[in-house]
């Protein structure tokens, strides 16, 4: 494993910070869509929906680091989703146990953690190969983009659907909302034009800063994950 | 590749200790959250009594044995309803639920019935998959809820469109949400049909003996 050597060399704080923004899972990496449109219709559903996946995802990047070296290869992908099973089964009970309205407005989609790709992506491109530490900053930073970008989709479908933001009424009784956006297609209209909004933004950035941040990264932690 | 792979064994037995540390953590997750879950339920359901049950301050748990309503001894299996009673003691009702088809998905509800006045008393939807923004209005229109704090169910209930209602046994629909409104007037109606001659057979004396040893557990 060639990897091991080059991992006490990465910076942690980098691995943090890219989740959020250079290797957006949602905007950049386009992954882990079916939570980011199904459950979006609120900022705080959206929210609810990020801490859980943050939950599971860290938990299980940290164990599947520090187990990474006995797990045989040939099953590793069944390892791991017992591990990221465990961990979710784990989140929706607690949920149910003490935040049994959030619990109820999210439906079977706890449960759909799962099968978020972007959780066994993680797995498979980062955690087995990197000591606690960095994977344990790497689904930090991960788990930050999505939730963020979750929040982000569902701000914008709350305030534009319902005409509140966490709940309180923003334009007052006049204001009609725009029922479609609480409704599956406003998640593919909001999710796009986001999508735009970030790509065009770094361009802006990468034109500016010719040879800056993206160019010196190696593509090694994208794997190729699906 | 490797030398030496792995023995089947050695597979297998991965998988297994996997396995079974899995399922011992979610085991102790399970008995640590199974009483919170259970209060939260009984809480949001007793929450749900009180609000079909205007007044009420206690309930009670009835089930169906041998064709009559008596007080529920704790063993799965039967129809419960539950009664209300307020502070003063008087009798405020019963509390039925009743489901069936919504929109998209099964559609549970909690209504108040008052067996003097022959009305339901309340309905609020305990759970359901309604189009956000247009069916679950059901749920959260208070023009709509207020169709059911004196609604009569005989004959039976009758959706009419939004704002014709003259009737006591009329509601008013909601525009945007007409199947789910039908819905919600289907289900009373079925329920209503199958519960109200329970209910009358029920001798009047019971219903307090019932509510005071309901209390007492």
């Amino acid at each position: 494993m060639a990897d091991e050597k080059t991992a006490s060399d990465v910076r942690n704080v980098d691995e943090l910070v890219k989740g959020l923004w250079r290797d957006n899972p949602v905007f950049i990496a386009v992954l882990g869509l079916c939570p980011a449109l199904a459950v979006t219709n609120s900022l705080e559903n959206a929210l609810v929906m990020g801490l859980a996946t943050t939950f599971v995802l860290v938990g299980s990047s940290t164990l599947v680091s520090l187990l990474r070296k006995g797990i045989p290869k040939q099953v590793r992908i069944s390892i791991y989703i017992i591990i990221i099973a465990s961990f979710v089964t784990t989140v929706d009970f607690l949920l149910a146990a003490f935040a049994p309205t959030a619990h109820k407005a999210m439906g079977a989609f706890i449960a759909l953690i799962v099968v978020n790709c972007l959780i066994l992506g993680r797995q498979e491109a980062f955690a087995s190969k990197h000591s606690v530490v960095p994977a344990m900053a790497d689904a930090a930073g991960m788990s930050g983009g999505f939730t963020l970008a979750l929040a982000m989709i569902g701000a914008v479908r709350e305030i534009l659907g319902s005409g509140t933001l966490l709940g309180f009424s923003l334009f007052g009784e006049s204001f009609e909302p725009w029922v479609i956006m609480i409704l599956p297609p406003g998640g593919f209209l909001t999710l796009g034009l986001l999508l735009v909004i970030f790509a065009w933004v770094k361009k802006r950035f990468e034109e500016r800063q010719p040879g800056g941040l993206g160019a010196t990264e190696p593509a090694a932690a994208k794997g190729g994950v699906a | 590749m490797s030398a030496k792979e792995p023995t089947s064994v050695r597979l297998v037995a991965s998988l297994g200790a996997a396995g079974l540390v899995s399922g011992l953590l979610l085991v102790g997750v399970h008995l640590f959250t199974r009483p919170y879950i259970e209060r939260n339920r009984a809480e949001f359901l007793e929450k749900a009594i009180y609000q079909v049950l205007p007044g009420t301050s206690e309930t009670a748990t009835l089930a169906v044995s041998g064709g009559a309503l008596r007080p529920w001894d704790g063993q799965p299996g039967p129809e419960l309803l539950y009664t209300g009673r307020r502070d003063d003691g008087t009798f405020a009702g019963f509390a039925v639920v009743g489901e069936g088809n919504g929109f998209q998905d099964t559609i549970q509800l909690i209504y108040g019935f008052d067996p003097e006045r022959r009305v339901i008393t309340g309905m609020t939807v305990l759970e359901s998959r309604e189009t956000p923004g247009l069916g679950d209005k059901i749920i959260v229109d208070e023009d709509f809820l207020e169709n059911f704090e004196a609604l009569a169910v005989e004959p039976a209930i009758v959706l009419v469109k939004n704002g014709t209602k003259t009737r006591d046994n009329e509601v008013d629909g909601i525009t945007g949400a007409t199947i789910s409104s039908e819905a919600v007037v289907a289900i009373l109606n079925r329920s209503s049909e199958h519960w109200l001659p329970l209910i009358d057979a029920t001798p009047d004396d019971t219903t307090p003996v019932t509510d005071a040893d309901g209390g007492g557990r």
